[in-house]
């Protein structure tokens, strides 16, 4: 059934938009993920799209940009209907998208993937001069240095997403439309990426910009669209929303758990037990951090803060038997113990929950039901297989535990949002009797109700005498957590905080303070 | 009393398909099923079946005893596949096996289960030297076993010492050639493999760790699954399945022809696995759609032969018919065909 052209005098609130969406849905077997959505986006405008995991935010940017088809719905950019098929037929429309994940070509250079799919070409043969030239010019925008012909995977991710960003100034888009942007940044690149915003927003672009950082709301947004399961709860100048608010209208009635845990400060005294679950003494490996040294009782969590690129991952990557350390000795239980791998780190009763959840944690096409026995099932080894019964079980143990959102304990991961493929991770896990949790950024890309879950649950595992080492660039969420923070910088470690110490300001000066050893050499 | 057992037979095939809607094999089902009625109509005496001493002949049971090979094949195929591998070296370890058995038989006194044992030894070995180069030593699978898809013939050469060995004896006759049950041999052999494998996968975890290999590798070490271990079981298992239908297709012709034993066979046996909705990038994997996959081919060709298509140009009809079959299994295809359907007038 054809729905009316949207007339002038149906939009209320908006005055000039560049984009409009009205009645936008979409389902997936078993979700609605969106619910006839309105949106708008004007010219000249930092627009704000939040809402909690499962809102429907990433769906209705995959909608709009043509990822999936729309089942219901219009769209137009600038007065004009549009329906793009897929993401370079919205390209070419004029809306350009950064994904939430890096979603470019890794093993190709920089100036290709920012050139991908619109290369100049004379005579159908590929003009790489051209190329490389236009890759400078759009890096330049950013103010971003970068051999443009090296290899991108040999850049941070931090970097990959600028290039991201360059890639989708390239075109000369109306609407940018950046899908979290800044959750792999550090607070000096999220700065740069603000003022370029800010820069194309006083050009006349229209920029629908996702996040998860209230701060970032209110420092560069003009308004912002909140969703709640899929459906609109509404649009708003963002002058003129309270935080408190827009909280509230994110989470719904959990409000008050928020709070609650906003004040919440755990540092209780260190446990001091006669042995350490794990013991690092000198740990280090050449080129990707330097030795340090790092202690994990039980009933304790330990904090690992330092800005991007500090050694954090780094870190993670050595306790887990990824990296083999090339220095110092670790010992577990009080015993000397060497990780050749990831299954030797397992049966030492290690767990890592990786930073890159997408690539190194879940199993996408597996169900979830799978994803969660899948550890347990690998320490067994083949021949010892759960039971069917006994995986059910153990899943919707967890599902409801964890208050994973499913609509099935069969359901593929692939299709659950972040933050509960991130509890499906803890699940998988907790389903084995792992007694050390390395958590490597387990909020990131989440929102704020899954925030305080996973930091429940990070609560949990201390009260179970665990030993868990949180890694986090939310310094708040460190503090709140952890009975003692180890400080990494420029893979060192400069550091350690415990007990009443802990605050964001004290870690911050531990990062800032001068380094008596650089300032030997 | 032939229409009486042609309408059993689809009533039986109408509930086996309704049994299975919801399932992923019931796309090449289907195409098994559409192929079979074309048969029906128009190829007249397909279903025709014949009792002869005691045993039934007709083209089904061609099908069945025809397609036992790129079954077997299948079996060890679709796991490689899952892995997010490929065994192209199968045909040529096919032929590595005839002439293992084949030469044992004829030039030592040795008994002939201790020959088929050799030859099923050898092709395990073969497997097992896949799996090394794939998950020992991280070469590209379609690098790996093409080094013994082209190699694997010179053995069987060496073995045979170039010559063409025919051989009489009874047991590796019976073996491409016997009857069991009224019904070939061939067909008892693979259902017994099929079980066999089935239980080996999914009775024991196996079968989710070789999914979870194929569907992320990194994330399926980092939760402790040996991903080693893992392709080299299914390279090491391919071998295995490649050994076995060497024998029959030995047995089939009763000599060893190391330059024709299995020729091409490594492409059916992917053919079958992709028809049988396992995807090329691995992940899941569906074992009996693979060997419906097989017997979809092998359908295929004696449907052709049967309406006397010259060999020289059924590959055509055949591509063409395979092609449909994959758009089937295609879901943003089907998709997109549910559009164009569905599409209201502007």
């Amino acid at each position: 059934m054809p729905v009316p052209c949207p007339n002038q005098s149906a939009r209320v609130v908006v005055g000039n938009p560049v984009l409009s969406i009205r009645g936008l849905s979409r389902r997936f077997p078993g979700v609605q993920a969106l619910d006839r959505v309105d949106l708008a986006v004007e010219r000249g405008e930092i627009h704000a799209l939040m809402g909690e995991n499962g809102a429907g935010k990433s769906t209705l940017i995959k909608t709009l940009t043509g990822v999936f088809p729309r089942d219901a719905g219009e769209a137009a950019l600038d007065g004009v209907p549009v329906n793009p098929k897929s993401p370079r037929a919205a390209e070419r429309l004029g809306i350009s998208t950064v994904y939430q994940e890096v979603n470019l070509i890794p093993d190709l250079s920089v100036a290709e993937n920012i050139c991908l799919g619109r290369q100049p070409v004379f005579l159908g043969a590929i003009r790489w001069g051209a190329i490389a030239r236009r890759a400078r010019q759009a890096l330049s925008r950013l103010d971003l240095k970068v051999d443009v012909s090296r290899q991108l995977s040999s850049y941070p991710i931090a970097i990959q997403q600028l290039v991201a960003i360059a890639r989708a100034l390239d075109i000369s888009a109306k609407l940018l439309i950046l899908d979290e942007p800044t959750s792999s940044l550090d607070d000096g690149e999220a700065e740069e990426l603000f003022k370029i915003l800010r820069k194309l927003r006083g050009d006349g672009l229209g920029i629908l910009f996702v996040t998860h950082f209230l701060e970032q709301v209110y420092k560069l947004c003009d308004s912002v669209t909140i969703l709640r399961n899929g459906r609109l709860v509404g649009r708003f100048p963002i002058k003129e929303l309270p935080r408190v608010k827009l909280v509230a209208h994110m989470m719904g009635k959990e409000l008050q758990e928020v709070e609650a845990l906003a004040q919440k400060r755990v540092h209780a005294a260190p446990v001091r037990e006669e042995t350490a679950l794990l013991k690092a003494t000198g740990l280090g490996r050449k080129g990707s951090i330097h030795p340090l040294d790092l202690e994990i009782r039980p009933g304790e969590v330990v904090g690992l803060a330092g800005l991007l690129g500090s050694g954090r991952t780094e870190t993670a990557r050595l306790l887990f038997g990824i990296d083999k350390p090339d220095q110092g000795s670790l010992e577990i239980d009080g015993v000397p113990a060497i990780l050749r791998s990831p299954r030797a780190a397992i049966r030492q009763r290690i767990a890592l929950t990786p930073e890159d959840r997408k690539v190194a944690g879940i199993i996408p096409n597996l169900t979830v039901r799978e994803n969660i026995i899948l550890a347990l099932q690998a320490g067994r080894g083949p021949w010892k297989r759960l039971s069917r019964a006994d995986q059910e079980k153990l899943a919707d143990r967890f599902i409801q535990g964890l208050a994973i959102k499913t609509p099935h304990r069969d359901q593929l991961v692939k299709n659950l949002s972040g933050g509960n493929q991130q509890k499906v991770l803890l699940a998988r896990w907790l389903a084995t009797a792992a007694r050390i949790f390395i958590l490597d950024e387990p909020t990131r890309g989440i929102d704020v109700g899954a925030k305080a879950e996973v930091e429940k649950l990070v609560g949990a595992l201390r009260q179970d005498g665990l030993g868990v080492l949180f890694i986090s660039s939310e310094l708040e969420e460190i503090v709140r957590q952890s009975q003692r923070v180890i400080v990494l910088r420029d893979r060192r470690q400069v550091g350690e905080l415990a007990g009443a110490a802990i605050s964001v300001d004290a870690i911050l000066q531990t990062i800032a303070k001068e380094d008596p050893e650089a300032r030997a050499a | 009393m032939s229409p009486i057992f042609d309408a059993l037979f689809w009533l039986a095939f109408g509930a086996l398909l309704y049994a299975v809607r919801r399932q992923r094999i019931l796309w090449p089902l289907l195409a098994l099923a559409l192929l079979l009625l074309f048969n029906q109509l128009f190829t007249p005496g397909f279903f025709r079946l014949q009792v002869l001493e005691g045993h039934l002949y007709g083209s089904r049971i061609d099908i069945l005893n025809q397609g036992a090979k790129v079954m077997l094949l299948s079996l060890g195929m679709v796991l490689v596949i899952a892995t997010g591998g490929v065994d192209l070296s199968v045909g040529a370890v096919m032929a590595i096996a005839a002439a293992v058995a084949a030469r044992l038989v004829v030039t030592s006194s040795s008994a002939t289960p201790l020959a088929i044992a050799a030859a099923i030894a050898a092709s395990l070995l073969a497997g097992a030297w896949n799996g090394l180069l794939v998950a020992g030593f991280g070469v590209q699978p379609i690098v790996a076993t093409l080094i013994l898809m082209v190699a694997g013939r010179g053995i069987a050469q060496l073995i045979t010492e170039g010559q063409i060995i025919n051989f009489s004896d009874p047991l590796m006759v019976f073996l491409g050639n016997g009857h069991l049950f009224g019904l070939p041999f061939t067909l008892s052999l693979v259902l017994a493999m099929l079980l066999l494998t089935h239980l080996l996968v999914r009775r024991t975890a196996l079968g989710l760790f070789i999914e979870s290999v194929g569907d992320n590798d990194r994330a399926s070490r980092y939760s402790g699954i040996s991903s080693r271990q893992v392709k080299f079981f299914a390279y090491t298992f391919s071998g295995f399945c490649a050994g076995l239908a060497g024998l029959i297709a030995s047995s089939n012709i009763k000599s060893a022809d190391a330059n024709n034993i299995g020729l091409y066979l490594e492409l059916d046996a992917i053919l079958a696995v992709v028809v049988g909705g396992t995807a090329l990038t691995g992940g899941r994997f569906y074992l009996i759609g693979a060997v419906i996959g097989a017997l979809f081919i092998q359908t295929l060709t004696t449907t052709l032969y049967a309406r006397n298509v010259s060999a020289d140009i059924s590959p055509v009809p055949k591509a063409l018919v395979i092609i449909g079959v994959c758009l089937l299994q295609s879901e943003p295809f089907r998709e997109r065909l549910h559009r164009l359907l569905s599409r209201q007038p502007a």
